[in-house]
């Protein structure tokens, strides 16, 4: 769990308290901490006048959008049709491996969270993953372990 | 040029041009003769669907309401298609460009473009080349201006209406139509929603004319389009060809010499298999496609790809109507159980049936296409899918 502290205040300054200015805020507030609690949804509603279940009802519909607790790194593999045809499943054991944890689940110490996604547009250049915002092609069992690597000692 | 497979290999889209000069041709246009030029040209949406979108900007224009709106739908995620980040990444100017010509064209001043989520590492790149344009075209004295909206990974914000939807800050579930977007589309004003490539398009019928550009292609699709190749092939990448080839002629440039299907137009689109790819022209005459092409060979389970196309939409259908949101479910369990031999193999027929009723019952193109993978699949490759 995180403190929201003045993020909602600071992105509503930035954004507006319009109902459209509700993405823009849900997705700033993930963009600092992967995820989103009760709490901030809550302030969120505050911030903007409207109820919560309103605040939870667009969040909730987006992927993501994760109101489940996810670590600081998000490792989100591609499983369509391209990316599983070429490699997709090695990836995913070499992560789980490596990270001691499944898909679906988060590290012990918050860094990563590995899920599995729908076509993130890198089919030419399969398997794919996008680790928060950043997308990696063309990997291999090798690849990605140095990937991550270089993730843990950011 | 043509090559030896009788494919024409085209360079329009990712041409570099001068904005500003083709701008300033368009901007001392009347908009009815904008639009003149672009239904002239034959062009229809890029996106998949394939609209006339001369005609849609006819629509627009003719709304009373003052107040109208631009929007660019770049939440490419149909599985297999990648060619709008690369139109963003390489060419964004003539996107932009595209958007204030349809915005001359309906009387915008106002410009949204949708981004996925999934190709947000593009956005500082964009941003900076946005903020160059708008300084042009203030140079050039025209008042418009472009903003970013992002989705958040939600492949139904692709149907326009959940677009709308998703930019008013809600759930991105698909609304009914009527009214169409031309009446009531992003904050119910009067929308013109393009796809990105099909923007990019209209620069260069404003740059060539429409009668040069109408030369391209055949009848019923006219000009080029950028198509997005993987799968089974060893040139996988993105490739602008002119309009009008059969699957066969696709298949000699970019099969690997083993292709047994062609999944044209993504998990919403149609799977044609090898007997069928001399007489399978790929256009709105035969399979349309907003540009996605995967080769298959014959070391590949077609049940495989039925089963994560299926997955695909259980998943990603919104649950707003009942046909799409059980329907995904049951097609999915279906073949499943058929595949276990929990079911005799005739029980195809019936989710075929399911699939048909979905085509009509669904709310929006989501449920209503899933039945064409399913049906070309099911009946093409019926023994893969029972043993």
């Amino acid at each position: 769990m995180y403190q929201v502290g003045t993020l909602v205040k600071e992105l509503t300054e930035k954004h507006g308290r319009l109902r459209e200015s509700l993405m823009p805020i849900l997705q700033g507030i993930v963009e600092r901490h992967s995820y989103l609690t009760d709490d901030a949804m809550v302030e969120v509603a505050k911030e903007l006048d409207i109820s919560a279940a309103e605040v939870y009802g667009t969040a909730s519909f987006y992927t993501f959008l994760d109101t489940k607790v996810r670590g600081k790194y998000i490792i989100r593999v591609c499983k369509t049709i391209t990316c599983s045809m070429k490699g997709k499943g090695e990836i995913i054991e070499t992560i789980e491996d490596m990270l001691k944890i499944k898909v679906g689940e988060t590290t012990s110490d918050r860094m990563f969270s590995l899920l599995e996604t729908n076509c993130i547009g890198w089919c030419h250049k399969a398997p794919a993953i996008l680790i928060n915002d950043l997308p990696y092609t063309e990997l291999t069992s090798e690849k990605v372990v140095e990937i991550i690597k270089g993730y843990m000692h950011k | 040029m043509e090559n030896n497979t009788g494919l024409n290999k085209v360079d329009l889209i990712f041409e570099k041009i001068d904005p500003k000069e083709v701008l300033t041709k368009a901007f001392e246009m009347t908009n009815e003769q904008i639009i003149q030029e672009v239904l002239e040209s034959g062009l229809k949406g890029r996106g998949g669907a394939g609209f006339p979108t001369g005609l849609k900007w006819k629509y627009t224009a003719s709304e009373k309401d003052p107040d109208k709106y631009i929007v660019c739908n770049a939440d490419e995620g149909e599985p297999g298609t990648f060619k709008d980040r690369e139109i963003l990444d390489r060419v964004s100017y003539k996107v932009y460009g595209g958007m204030a010509i349809a915005s001359k064209a309906i009387g915008a001043k106002n410009g949204i473009v949708y981004l996925r989520g999934e190709y947000r590492f593009l956005l500082p790149q964009l941003m900076r080349e946005l903020e160059l344009f708008h300084k042009m075209i203030d140079e050039i004295g025209y008042d418009f201006r472009i903003r970013y909206c992002m989705g958040s990974g939600a492949y139904i914000c692709g149907e326009e209406s959940a677009l709308f939807e998703s930019i008013q800050g809600d759930r991105g579930e698909p609304r009914n139509k009527p009214p169409y977007p031309t009446t009531s589309g992003v904050f119910y004003k009067p929308t013109s929603i393009n796809n990105v490539e099909t923007l990019v398009t209209v620069m260069e019928i404003i740059k060539h004319g429409a009668k040069t550009y109408n030369q391209l292609g055949t009848k019923d699709s006219r000009g080029s389009k950028v198509f997005s190749v993987s799968g089974d092939t060893p040139t996988p990448g993105i490739f602008e060809l002119e309009l009008g080839m059969t699957v066969q002629q696709f298949v000699n440039e970019f099969g690997d010499g083993d292709t047994k299907a062609v999944q044209v137009g993504g998990a919403s689109g149609f799977c044609v298999p090898r007997k069928k790819f001399n007489e399978t022209i790929i256009g709105f005459e035969g399979v349309p496609t907003g540009g996605s092409m995967k080769l298959f060979n014959s070391s590949r389970s077609m049940y495989n790809v039925l089963h994560n196309y299926l997955d695909f939409f259980a998943e990603e259908s919104c649950g707003q109507c009942t046909p799409c949101r059980v329907g995904c479910q049951q097609l999915l369990k279906g073949v499943q159980n058929v595949k276990k031999g929990d079911v005799k193999s005739t029980y195809l027929n019936e989710l075929v049936k399911l699939a048909d009723t979905m085509k009509v019952a669904s709310k929006c193109g989501l449920g209503q296409s899933v039945g064409n993978a399913f049906r070309t699949i099911v009946e093409n490759f019926r023994e893969e899918i029972i043993y």
